[in-house]
């Protein structure tokens, strides 16, 4: 009774919530101490189930909720304090009651700068007061939204799960089979096994609301099924080498890389398109907000396919070799490609040529996973080695290490949890909290599966680990890997038919254009300056002048004899001669901060007297 | 004077001449008989005659030729005349007869009309006439329209309108008259109107309760016209102060100021004794203020010697009394205001300070007057003005920072100092003797509040002491080897006799021990000579070094060397599973197999091959200098002969830097600074309008609308339309009574008043002619 399964996540915090929301209702005449009732009720006490010496939590909903609720209606009941005695009489009602909590409920500040966009410490050149007054506006509408933001961060009611040794236990010791017998009933059904032993290594892929499970075998054996009920959509054979599988844009359709060319599956299993102008695929991207499929071929193809027009958008000549590494950044639908030198290339379906590469391993590349924030990737190469690199900017490893065996498989999780698949062994490393760096330290939790693993995916919404192998396809549970607060206009895993069919149509209206894919997303909300420069230009040149321009100096008309061509000359002479007196002395300036920065820079050794005669 | 005498004889002769001519003429007239008018005319003209000729006595003679005219009254034989001819000849004149009829007046006042009326001028042309119409039909036009500015405004910049435009609702039914219609139904309504009714609280019109309202009569009316006439009392009071003291502070008469202040400062005199007697705190807090001016007059130099009236004075002082006088005034008053107030509770050991203090030089005191604080340009005034000029090297002054660092830190508690107090005393003494020879050397100090103070002071004494014995020595010195030294030595010398005293003036750390190194200085010059360079240069070394030393760091930090990179060991990972295919090679085949892995990639160095590549990546991304050097062109051509360098210099068009690449300080990356052009076709490329800098515009877009970034309220207010008609609805135009005006005449004026907006200058023109016509 410890934890409500997790199908029913979605559905009952709404009852929560509304608990939440109910309190009792106060009328205006009411007593004065009614307010003191407002506080918090303490949840029941938590029940903690040992066994042996670890301690097992998993999304304990209903518990966790309480005691957030509980420390939050704290927290107000502190402010509401400090409030009151600021201001005593808020406004007396009809009956003399007061408002026990007046003016809108306080808003943490850490959590509304989560939600800034506008970054202020950049100074910003000086202004127009008309310019000013619609910055100023701007600005404000951005606090106030994300004041909104962090408001409705409350909503979030859901905590992710986690995982935690006693003192001086280390989680990686925990089995799959103890964490099983610790879990609820309904998330112990996750964990399971699929004996599959006759079709070869197993590739594997969630849908995007982490509902369906599709999985493809070497030997040609591909199926697609709700993992959570196990009911199964299809199962066919398609007689021919299988590379890769991947869901499109939503559950129905099914495109599998396959020994010649690429085809495209409904959920029933009938082959709906074939693609031949992917030939010899290797591995398969989905891009799910440009609506396109990515597939990196044997013959160092890089193809961007358009599955909502079925055009082909690019096809990237990579002059690499074989592809067969690939991964996508969610944050910003670029396509990482590792190759055979040690590198590994980011590419863009409008650019001709990577946007970044990057020297990795000495040895090839074996596996590229990247974060859903984009802000790290981790590789492995034939070196043995696991690095994880900084993609802000920097491209740098900001951690290292060497394996036992290089991994041939990395993925990373919605929190950023890193499972690495070496042989037999899958290993997961976790940071600390959301989106940050895995520590690879000390493993968060290792399992040895049947065989050696050939695909491996985080399914999202879910603390769950699908694990490709030669053997079959294996379910771990892995707590605190996924996200638990779902949106549910975006991928809802318990939507309906009827839903995903809206939903379907929304989002190919709001499908993203694929020539927006670039390093920086954010640098698409900036002015094109150069052509913004170029425009400029070319309206001098029409014009004949600068129309922005500063106007030249003209000396004002004075009295008593004052205004006399000279003097007018004079005054002339004097502003032009100020402006380029200013003009120097800011070169000036420069010059001399830049002889203070060689001045700096260490001259070898003091100089002497007989330096002179040094040829 | 004889022509003079000559002339007036000569004008007596001819007169005489004149009057016997007459004579002679009278008597045939007589002889004529004729009539007695002709006799009067002949004397007229007789009359005339003699006025003539006194006229012409002067010397010059004057033909007055009359003129000739037709109606006169005179006629003369010689010339027609026109005297008494003054007036015009009127029409009237003319009409008139000799007599004058009562019938012909009708006509006469006719004519006089028709006189008085001005010609009827010429009629304005047809476009002028459009103009003037244009332009009066202009001005009232904008001049109506203008009472709609502030309308105009407040919709062009509402966030979004609602049409039909409504009136602004009225502000809302309080909910007490909403609860009037309403009455208690249920048993809990019934029970808790009971309640209220029991406790008497209004319920139906309960807008206020029994007490409220009496509280609320409770002013009465005279009441309040008595305090409204206060009110008016003290305004009027205020304005009258306010009128005075501006009045007072136009006066510009300086004596009249200067009797006001010292007016003032008697009065605050008096007022701080009383206060002191009273209330000591706030006493406390007026001597801070004295403290203060005390401090200004430090500051300044307004009672010294240096301004203009005081330098005229001290020019009329030897010889004039009254201005040694007043100079003497005005020391005094210096030193009356810079003089430390006593706080009465003040240890005595202060006291002795004070004592000592009088002891201290004049020259050091007026040191400390213009040179208090840590302030090194009043501290490089005041010694050029002693001492003249003293030439600043450029490398000097990080050396007695660090000198004086150092210092700082062998700094020994002033156990010793009591020692060595007798000597100063001494030195003082004698200081004192050789004062009177020497012109007095400035020297900065530090005044010190501590307990301390004596000895500050007595070190202050020393110094001066030293540095005065020690220039004299210099002096000699220079005196006795001018022709020997070098001057270059000899200014050497000379700076670092002054540079390092100079310059630790302002720092107060002069311990005893730089002392005892000032005492030796005056024993050892030349010895002392190489040691601030040694110095110099160490403190340059440590400085170098220290700056070195994260330079390095840094430089490190950009550049990662990229074998570093890739070949640095990681530490390895202990799993607790291995998987079974290592395993089995655990122990004797992992060499093994490291053995071949680095076999395997030995052939192909990843590394020099990516430097290569990006070596060319960055070749091919710079932009290229364009040469125009024409071979053969001036010189001789052919094959095998290539243009002079100086020539291919000369005509190489260097192509512009561009902007450092990303991946400049990366080794490990090459960033492609091709640009998306793509990408770039949906990136704004104009500026709107307001926005002047392309920053400014990309901070009010930053923020993304979409729901799927924002809260619904939130993405509700950020896609508000500007424009919102309700369907089904006649947008009928704006009327004067939708927004707040009536349509009377009187409202306009009441709009135009309400304007916030000034008429423009064009505007104002245009009403000011308006008003004219």
């Amino acid at each position: 009774m410890e934890t409500v399964p997790r199908p029913g996540r979605g559905v009952p915090p709404k009852k929560d919530k509304l608990q939440a929301k109910r309190k009792k209702p106060r009328r205006y005449w009411e007593e004065e101490t009614a307010p003191a009732v407002a506080g918090a009720s303490p949840g029941p006490p938590r029940k903690k189930k040992k066994k042996k010496n670890l301690e097992v939590r998993r999304q304990k909903q209903k518990n966790s909720h309480n005691s957030k609720k509980s420390r939050i209606s704290k927290k107000s009941q502190f402010r509401k304090k400090s409030r009151e005695q600021k201001k005593p009489g808020p406004q007396r009602t009809l009956s003399g009651a007061q408002d026990p909590f007046p003016g809108p409920a306080p808003v943490p500040l850490e959590v509304a700068r989560k939600f800034r966009r506008i970054d202020k410490s950049k100074e910003l050149p000086h202004s127009l007061p008309k310019t000013r007054s619609k910055l100023e506006v701007a600005e404000a509408l951005e606090e106030e939204i994300s004041v909104k933001a962090a408001r409705s961060e409350l909503l979030l009611a859901e905590e992710p799960g986690f995982l935690e040794g006693e003192d001086g236990e280390d989680t990686a010791k925990i089995r799959q089979a103890d964490i099983v017998e610790a879990v609820d009933i309904a998330s112990a059904a996750k964990h399971f096994d699929l004996n599959l032993r006759q079709f070869g290594p197993y590739r594997l892929n969630y849908s995007r609301t982490g509902r369906h499970l599709a999985f493809g075998g070497r030997r040609g054996h591909v199926a697609a099924f709700d993992w959570v009920t196990k009911k199964l959509m299809c199962e066919i054979n398609v007689m021919e080498a299988v590379r890769d599988i991947r869901f499109l844009h939503s559950e129905a359709l099914l495109a599998v890389a396959q020994n010649r060319w690429l085809h495209i599956y409904d959920n029933q299993g009938i082959e709906l398109h074939c693609i031949r102008r992917c030939d010899r695929v290797t591995r398969l991207e989905f891009l799910p907000f440009h609506f396109l499929l990515a597939t990196a071929s044997e013959t160092g193809f890089l193809t961007y396919l358009d599955v909502s027009v079925g055009k082909i958008v690019a096809a990237l000549n990579i002059r690499a070799g074989r592809l067969n590494v690939m991964a996508q950044n969610p944050y910003n639908a670029v396509i990482h490609l590792g190759h055979s030198n040690g590198t590994v290339s980011l590419w863009s379906p409008s650019v001709q040529e990577p946007l970044a590469k990057i020297l990795c391993h000495r040895g090839g590349i074996q596996a590229v996973a990247v974060d859903c924030t984009g802000t790290y990737m981790a590789t492995s190469g034939l070196d043995h080695q696991l690095k994880v690199f900084d993609l802000r900017g920097t491209f740098q490893p900001l951690s290292a290490r060497t394996l036992p065996q290089g991994a041939g498989h990395l993925a990373f999780s919605q929190r950023g949890l890193l499972a690495a698949g070496m042989g037999d062994v899958v290993n997961i490393w976790a940071g600390q909290g959301k989106a940050s760096l895995p520590s690879l330290e000390q493993p968060y939790l290792t399992h040895r599966l049947a065989g050696p693993v050939h695909g491996l995916q985080f399914c999202p919404f879910e603390d769950v680990l699908g694990v490709g192998h030669s053997g079959g396809i294996t379910s771990m549970l892995v707590p605190g890997a996924s996200e638990p607060n779902f949106d549910g206009l975006e991928s809802n895993p318990y939507r309906s038919r009827k839903q995903r069919q809206e939903w379907e149509v929304k989002a190919l209206l709001e499908k993203v254009p694929a020539e927006l894919i670039c390093l920086n997303p954010r640098a698409l909300a900036e002015v094109d300056v150069i052509s913004l420069e170029q425009h400029k230009k070319e309206r001098v040149e029409r014009l004949g002048y600068d129309p922005e321009a500063k106007a030249p100096f003209q000396p004002k008309a004075k009295q008593k004899g004052r205004s006399s061509t000279g003097s007018l000359v004079k005054r002339k002479k004097k502003v032009l001669a100020q402006e380029h007196r200013d003009k120097v002395r800011q070169s000036l300036e420069e010059q001399q901060k830049q002889k203070q920065k060689q001045k700096a820079k260490p001259t070898g050794a003091r100089p002497s007297a007989l330096d002179r005669f040094v040829r | 004077m004889q022509a003079a005498e000559m002339n007036a004889v000569r004008a007596a002769e001819s007169l005489l001449a004149l009057s016997q001519q007459e004579e002679l003429v009278d008597l045939p007239n007589h002889s004529l008989s004729a009539s007695e008018d002709e006799g009067d005319s002949d004397g007229e003209r007789k009359h005339q005659k003699l006025l003539e000729s006194i006229g012409s006595l002067d010397g010059k003679k004057r033909w007055k030729l009359a003129e000739r005219s037709e109606a006169c009254l005179k006629v003369s034989e010689f010339n027609v005349c026109s005297e008494g001819s003054g007036e015009k000849l009127l029409l009237s004149d003319l009409l008139e007869p000799a007599k004058t009829s009562s019938s012909l007046a009708a006509v006469k006042k006719q004519l006089n009309r028709v006189k008085s009326k001005k010609a009827v001028e010429l009629p304005l042309n047809k476009e002028e006439v459009e103009r003037i119409h244009r332009e009066v039909a202009f001005n009232k036009t904008s001049q109506t329209l203008s009472k709609w500015d502030p309308i105009v405004l407040k919709n062009r910049q509402a966030e979004q309108l609602v049409f039909p435009l409504e009136k602004e609702q009225p502000n809302f039914v309080p909910i007490e008259h909403v609860l009037s219609s309403w009455k208690a139904r249920t048993p809990l309504e019934q029970e808790v109107f009971n309640l209220l009714y029991k406790n008497k609280q209004p319920v139906t019109d309960p807008l206020l309760t029994p007490l409220e309202k009496a509280s609320l009569k409770a002013m009465s009316l005279e009441e309040a016209k008595m305090r409204r006439a206060e009110l008016q009392r003290a305004r009027a009071l205020q304005s009258y102060y306010e009128a005075r003291a501006r009045r007072e502070k136009k006066i510009k008469s300086k004596k009249y100021h200067k009797i006001v202040k010292k007016g003032k400062a008697k009065k605050a005199l008096k007022e701080f004794e009383q206060l002191q007697k009273v209330n000591p705190a706030a006493a406390l807090e007026e001597l801070e203020k004295i403290e203060k001016a005390r401090m200004m007059e430090r500051m300044s130099l307004k009672h010294q010697n240096s301004g203009k009236w005081a330098k005229s004075k001290a020019i009329m002082a030897k010889y004039d009394l009254e201005a040694r006088q007043a100079m003497q005034e005005q020391l005094a008053k210096n030193k009356e205001l810079t003089q430390k107030l006593q706080v009465v509770s003040e240890s005595e050991g202060e006291n002795g300070a004070e004592e000592e203090e009088l002891l201290v030089p004049d020259a050091v005191n007026e040191v400390q007057m213009c040179a208090d604080g840590p302030n090194p340009w009043m501290l490089r005034n005041c010694n050029s003005d002693a001492k003249g000029e003293v030439q600043k090297d450029p490398e000097q002054p990080p050396e007695p920072v660090v000198q004086e660092v150092s210092e700082s830190e062998d700094e020994r508690p002033g156990a010793e100092e009591e020692i060595l107090l007798h000597e100063f005393e001494e030195r003082r003494s004698l200081r004192k003797r050789s004062e009177l020879s020497q012109n007095a050397e400035p020297v900065g100090s530090q005044e010190t509040k501590d307990s301390s103070c004596q000895e500050v002071l007595s070190e202050l004494k020393l110094l001066t002491q030293k540095l005065n014995q020690k220039n004299h020595q210099s002096r000699k010195q220079k005196v006795s080897s001018v022709r020997t030294v070098l001057q270059v030595q000899k200014e050497e010398c000379a700076l670092e006799e002054e540079e390092p005293v100079l310059l630790q003036r302002p720092e107060r750390v002069q311990t005893l021990e730089d002392l005892e190194d000032l005492g030796h200085e005056e024993y050892s010059q030349n010895k002392e000579l190489p040691r601030p360079v040694m110095e110099e240069e160490k403190a340059e070394k440590t400085s170098n070094n220290q700056t070195d030393a994260p330079k390095e760091k840094k430089k490190k930090e950009q550049m990662i060397d990229l074998q570093n990179l890739l070949t640095t060991k990681s530490p390895s990972v202990k799993l607790l599973a291995v998987p079974t295919a290592v395993e089995e090679l655990e122990d004797e085949e992992e060499k093994h197999q490291k053995q071949i892995i680095k076999e395997a990639f030995a052939g192909d160095d990843v590394i020099r091959d990516f430097l290569k590549e990006k070596k060319e990546a960055v070749k091919a991304n710079k932009p290229k200098d364009v040469d125009l050097t024409l071979p053969g062109w001036g010189e001789w051509g052919g094959i095998g002969l290539k243009p002079s360098a100086k020539k291919r210099r000369r005509f190489l068009i260097k192509a512009p830097e561009g902007p450092p690449r990303k991946d400049k300080n990366l080794p490990n990356v090459i960033i492609s600074e091709k640009r998306n052009i793509h990408a770039a076709a949906h990136q704004v490329r104009v500026l709107p309008y307001p926005f002047t800098h392309h920053q400014q515009f990309e901070r009010t877009v930053q923020t993304p609308i979409g729901s799927t970034w924002n809260t619904q309220r939130a993405f509700q207010k950020l896609t508000t339309p500007k424009v919102v008609t309700k369907p089904g609805h006649i947008i009928k135009p704006i009327k004067a009574e939708d927004v707040g005006y009536c349509s009377s005449s009187r409202s306009d004026l009441s709009v135009t008043q309400s304007n916030p907006k000034r008429p423009s200058g064009h505007h104002k023109k245009q009403l000011k002619k308006i008003s004219r016509d």
